[in-house]
């Protein structure tokens, strides 16, 4: 039904969407938006790791921390992830110990870990930011309460302050996440077979540029629009009453 | 080290970028010397190379300015589309922000890279080629002006409505009311996004290298080549250029913070 439609469209309109009747394309196009989705998931969980720990280490009274997380956050945010991505890969790609397969040796690291690393660590520097703004937003009497309680300082920052700075960054959450999930097509540069890179293999056999552009275009659409609207209902579920609207 | 200690991210001087672009230089070099007998021959060829790779730093200097300068037109234009009464105008202008806002930079390059000719026919008959790197720059400009659509609706829509009704009740025409009364008020709120977007978009500039444009990033990699493709090259070499980009970016960030701050304050 959908094959033979496709097709035709090939034959008279000269419209070559491959991938609906191509069986090797499809499967080509299935894998790609599987290695999106989980590149982005990754991605998106070694951000907020990074953004928690960062978050929390800034509140450290230990001068030196906090230096060191401002001068993590100044550096990653301003240099083009690009060069992150080809630094991390390329360069400490090459000094990392290589593990013996049964004859030929493989990094530890493939391109796919790299690219989660190296964009991981580039939205993490955002996260960091956002999740200070949250905690920052927590008010002092909060901490108090649950500090004369008898938490701890640790126990504070996990059961008292961490949920409710979460409700509070969440829109700024969000908008990173989106953007995080667009850069993530960055992966194409080293070779993750990605969404980008899968199509632009099946354009260079097929030569049907503007046509797997649509697709590309339409697949991000789709994927930002789920993002956001999965986001949303996040934000609904988790919002508290007396908090915001 | 005594002077670095006092900064935090609360408190940043004109130090921070010289003391960060040194610790990058630093790294570099404890980086390099981890083979001992390379030190002297990897940061040799560096440093040879060092004009190349900032001639190529020029051509990125150069897309990010005429991106902006087209996104920045352009987007004040779909701004203003955006919030028009007439349907006709809005939706199509809607769709087009949305579009562009939605998709990665790199898929607009691509598709700017691949779809747009790369020789023009002028109606007298003569053919113009179009350089790579104004398809680029095109290409950059595209999510940096529908990103400044949306900053120039969220502009419009933060002026308080008395500013509307009085304008009306003075005689002032839609237009005039946006030239004269709204867009001035709305310039200052502009300015920390559309520096934000500035430095985002040079920071995204060395993509168009993937598509074959010589520029900061291409001319690293193309230095490397030519010195011998040796391994040992690619942690300096990627970190000096890493340094250029955070020594021009790292000022206009501190910048825009303050400006904010001191925009908050006013407000």
């Amino acid at each position: 039904m959908i094959a033979p439609f496709f097709e035709r469209l090939n034959k008279t309109a000269g419209l070559n969407f491959s991938p609906f009747y191509d069986a090797y394309d499809w499967g080509r196009l299935l894998e790609g938006m599987w290695i999106s989705v989980e590149l982005i998931a990754c991605i998106i969980a070694v951000s907020l790791v990074i953004g928690v720990v960062g978050a929390g280490a800034q509140t450290s009274k230990s001068r030196v921390i906090r230096f060191l997380i401002a001068a993590y956050i100044e550096i990653f945010r301003n240099t083009p992830p690009i060069v992150q991505l080809l630094f991390f890969y390329f360069g400490l790609g090459a000094i990392t110990p290589q593990v013996d397969m049964g004859g030929w040796y493989e990094p530890i690291i493939g391109s796919f870990g790299w690219a989660v690393i190296a964009i991981g660590i580039f939205g993490g520097s955002y996260n960091v930011e956002i999740f200070r703004s949250g905690i920052e937003a927590v008010p002092s009497t909060t901490t108090e309460a649950a500090e004369s309680l008898g938490f701890s300082n640790f126990k504070i920052f996990v059961y008292i302050t961490l949920p409710l700075a979460f409700r509070f960054c969440l829109p700024a959450l969000t908008n990173n996440i989106i953007s995080l999930a667009k850069t993530a097509s960055l992966a194409y540069v080293i070779a993750v077979p990605e969404i980008t890179y899968t199509l632009s293999s099946i354009w260079s056999d097929n030569v049907n540029v503007p046509e797997m552009m649509i697709l590309l275009f339409a697949y991000y659409i789709i994927l930002v629009a789920m993002i956001a609207k999965g986001m949303h209902l996040l934000e609904k579920r988790l919002a508290l009453p007396g908090y915001g609207q | 080290m005594k002077t670095l200690f006092p900064l935090t991210i609360t408190k940043i001087t004109w130090r921070a970028p010289l003391a960060l672009a040194v610790l990058c230089l630093l790294s570099a070099v404890t980086a390099i010397a981890q083979d001992g007998t390379e030190r002297v021959s990897a940061l040799d060829t560096l440093i040879v190379w060092i004009p190349f790779i900032l001639e190529g730093f020029g051509l990125n200097l150069l897309m990010s300015i005429l991106a902006m300068a087209i996104a920045t037109v352009a987007g004040v234009v779909l701004g203003f589309m955006q919030i028009s009464p007439i349907a006709a105008i809005r939706l199509p202008a809607k769709l087009f922000t949305h579009l562009f806002r939605n998709s990665p930079w790199l898929v607009i390059l691509f598709a700017i890279m691949l779809l747009v000719p790369f020789q023009i026919t002028l109606p007298g008959g003569d053919k113009v080629l179009i350089p790579d790197w104004i398809k680029a720059t095109i290409g950059f400009s595209l999510p940096v002006m529908a990103n400044v659509a949306e900053i120039l609706r969220g502009a419009v829509m933060s002026i308080p409505s008395g500013q509307w009704e009085s304008a009306e009740s003075l005689a002032f025409s839609r237009y005039q009311t946006l030239r004269y009364i709204i867009l001035p008020q709305c310039i200052r709120r502009m300015l920390p996004p559309w520096m934000n977007w500035y430095a985002l978009l040079t920071l995204m500039t060395p993509m168009a290298a993937i598509l074959g444009v010589g520029d900061a990033l291409g001319h690293t990699q193309a230095a490397m080549e030519a010195a011998g493709a040796k391994p040992e090259f690619l942690i300096p070499f990627y970190l000096f250029l890493m340094t250029i980009f955070f020594v021009f970016i790292y000022p206009i960030s501190i910048y825009t913070r303050r400006l904010e701050r001191r925009f908050a304050a006013g407000s």
